[in-house]
């Protein structure tokens, strides 16, 4: 649950009105949304090679195998960048500015990379490469990956 | 040298555009536009329109070539050909299509263009409004991740955070830009010069982007002329020979959900080797560059991947004074650019550098025999060329 600084609670970092995930009709990522309704972070991992891959592909950029498996990970990252945005894009984003967009990169999967909203005051400064844990944020149709700083 | 090169054999020897229009603002459609920039640069390099038998586009230009050959009673289309990707990365790659075609011989004139009405049609800085987004962009979309402005940030944030890179490059582009845009009546933003201090007050579009770190939207169409090197000896105008052209991506730098493998990069560190090499100089030999700016950051960035400066100079080299024409030590963007000239995904700077190598910018770099356009920089593929005047 993120709050504003008006301490209101609300249901969801950014308000409905965004587009919702589905996975792919090709069934490319079908497991990893499966997963996040579980409240499980899973990436892709070649079953030939064992490279990481991210975002999903039909096969493996490192040994070509078209057998790509898939690998439980834990929720915990590294703030490799983040920026604070303050237009909205979107229309649903209307009155949702400012929050924060954050690049997470995750140590125990090959340093592949995320991307979510750092859940909290969109006014804060946290540092790069602050350790960061994920937070499964329930919608209807799909359940999204989001991050906060680890408290320390 | 090897044989296999354009390097030379090809000359830009006209170009021209339309009137360069706030967004939506054209009176005329996306077609007629294009039309116009083809007919003014025809009429620029002093060839008759129907001479031209190649057309060379890029992002995904909704401006077809066979109804564009078609309109303008072309006698006959000898190279239609695009460079891939929807941004501004192809602008010198479809230069160097070009110039391929006419070493080749596949045509002996061919126009390079590109217009927009963002009128017409939708705008670049807005997500389409959907329900659902399956793909690539279910992984950002969701979090309000839609737009350029944004992963440029991104990326151009932790190229910073590496280096200690403070607001002040950043506010030297906008700037420059701002400043060379004064002295060209073409520019959207002619008359309306920029303070540093209305810069720092103007409104985050997403940090560390100010409102004049970003590049307009605007409506309007620019084209150029390429030849064959012993045809451009009989041209109207002085003739602008392309010394290399390249294009390039660095190693799985397109990755999806901002996982290019060098994060903080301009996506020219396999080009700019390539491109220097055709040209057979070194960066401290050109005099003026055009380094596209969909956002200031990433021109800061472009510079250090072209060996301008190294990452830890960025804060000594990328100020004001260094950037400005005509005494900065590499003066940029000298016509405006997408900032402050016209956002034409970047043509706007080819033209530029062609006319500061002819000798006739309006903000002439005083004895300029090279200049270089960097192309879109982040996205993929990414392209570069050089003209230069003998």
């Amino acid at each position: 649950m993120a709050q504003d600084s008006k301490s209101e609670i609300k249901k969801y970092y950014l308000p409905e009105g965004l587009p919702a995930p589905r996975a792919a009709r090709t069934g490319v990522d079908k497991e990893y949304w499966d997963a996040t309704k579980r409240h499980e972070l899973v990436v892709q991992k070649c079953n030939s090679c064992g490279a990481f891959q991210w975002g999903p592909e039909v096969l493996c950029h490192q040994c070509h195998s078209f057998e790509m498996g898939w690998q439980k990970v834990a929720g915990r990252g590294r703030l490799y960048s983040w920026v604070r945005c303050w237009n909205p894009v979107h229309p649903a984003l209307k009155d949702a500015c400012p929050y924060i967009v954050a690049v997470v990169e995750l140590p125990d999967a090959g340093n592949i990379r995320m991307v979510g909203n750092l859940l909290g005051d969109p006014h804060q400064n946290p540092p790069f490469d602050s350790a960061v844990e994920a937070v499964f944020e329930d919608h209807p149709d799909a359940t999204l990956v989001q991050w906060k700083v680890t408290a320390k | 040298m090897s044989e296999y090169t354009i390097k030379d054999k090809v000359a830009v020897i006209g170009v021209g555009e339309t009137t360069y229009y706030k967004r939506a603002q054209a009176p005329v459609s996306e077609f007629r536009l294009a039309c116009e920039a083809i007919i003014k640069a025809a009429d620029d390099a002093g060839i008759d329109v129907k001479d031209i038998d190649g057309i060379s586009g890029y992002a995904d230009d909704r401006n077809d070539a066979s109804r564009l050959a078609t309109a303008l009673g072309l006698k006959h289309l000898g190279f239609a050909g695009m460079v891939w990707g929807g941004g501004g990365g192809g602008g010198s790659g479809a230069v160097g299509n070009a110039a391929a075609a006419l070493v080749a011989g596949y045509a002996k004139y061919v126009v390079v263009f590109r217009a927009l009405a963002q009128g017409q049609f939708g705008r670049f800085g807005q997500a389409p409004v959907t329900n659902s987004v399956s793909g690539a962009p279910a992984f950002t979309a969701p979090y309000g991740l839609y737009v350029p402005a944004q992963w440029v940030a991104l990326r151009t944030r932790r190229f910073m955070h590496q280096y200690g890179i403070n607001q002040e490059p950043l506010a030297a582009v906008a700037m420059a830009d701002y400043y060379h845009a004064q002295f060209n009546p073409r520019a959207v933003m002619y008359g309306r010069p920029l303070t540093r201090a209305e810069y720092d007050k103007s409104r985050w579009i997403v940090e560390p982007f100010h409102l004049y770190d970003c590049c307009m939207e605007n409506d309007g169409s620019a084209a150029l002329i390429l030849t064959t090197a012993d045809r451009a000896r009989d041209a109207k105008q002085k003739p602008a020979y392309l010394m290399a052209a390249a294009q390039g991506s660095n190693y799985r730098h397109n990755a999806t959900v901002e996982n290019s493998a060098d994060y903080a990069s301009s996506n020219f560190k396999t080009l700019a080797p390539r491109l220097f090499e055709m040209a057979g100089i070194t960066p401290k030999d050109v005099d003026c560059a055009q380094i596209y700016e969909h956002f200031s950051g990433a021109v800061m960035i472009s510079l250090v991947e072209h060996g301008f400066c190294k990452p830890e100079e960025v804060m000594d080299f990328v100020t004001y004074e260094n950037i400005i024409a005509p005494k900065g030590k590499l003066p940029i963007n000298t016509s405006g650019g997408n900032i402050a000239e016209c956002y034409m995904h970047g043509l706007e700077l080819v033209n530029e550098a062609v006319r500061q190598v002819r000798g006739d910018s309006t903000c002439q770099v005083p004895g300029a025999k090279i200049s270089l356009v960097a192309s879109g920089p982040m996205v993929s593929p990414v392209t570069d060329l050089i003209v230069h005047s003998i």
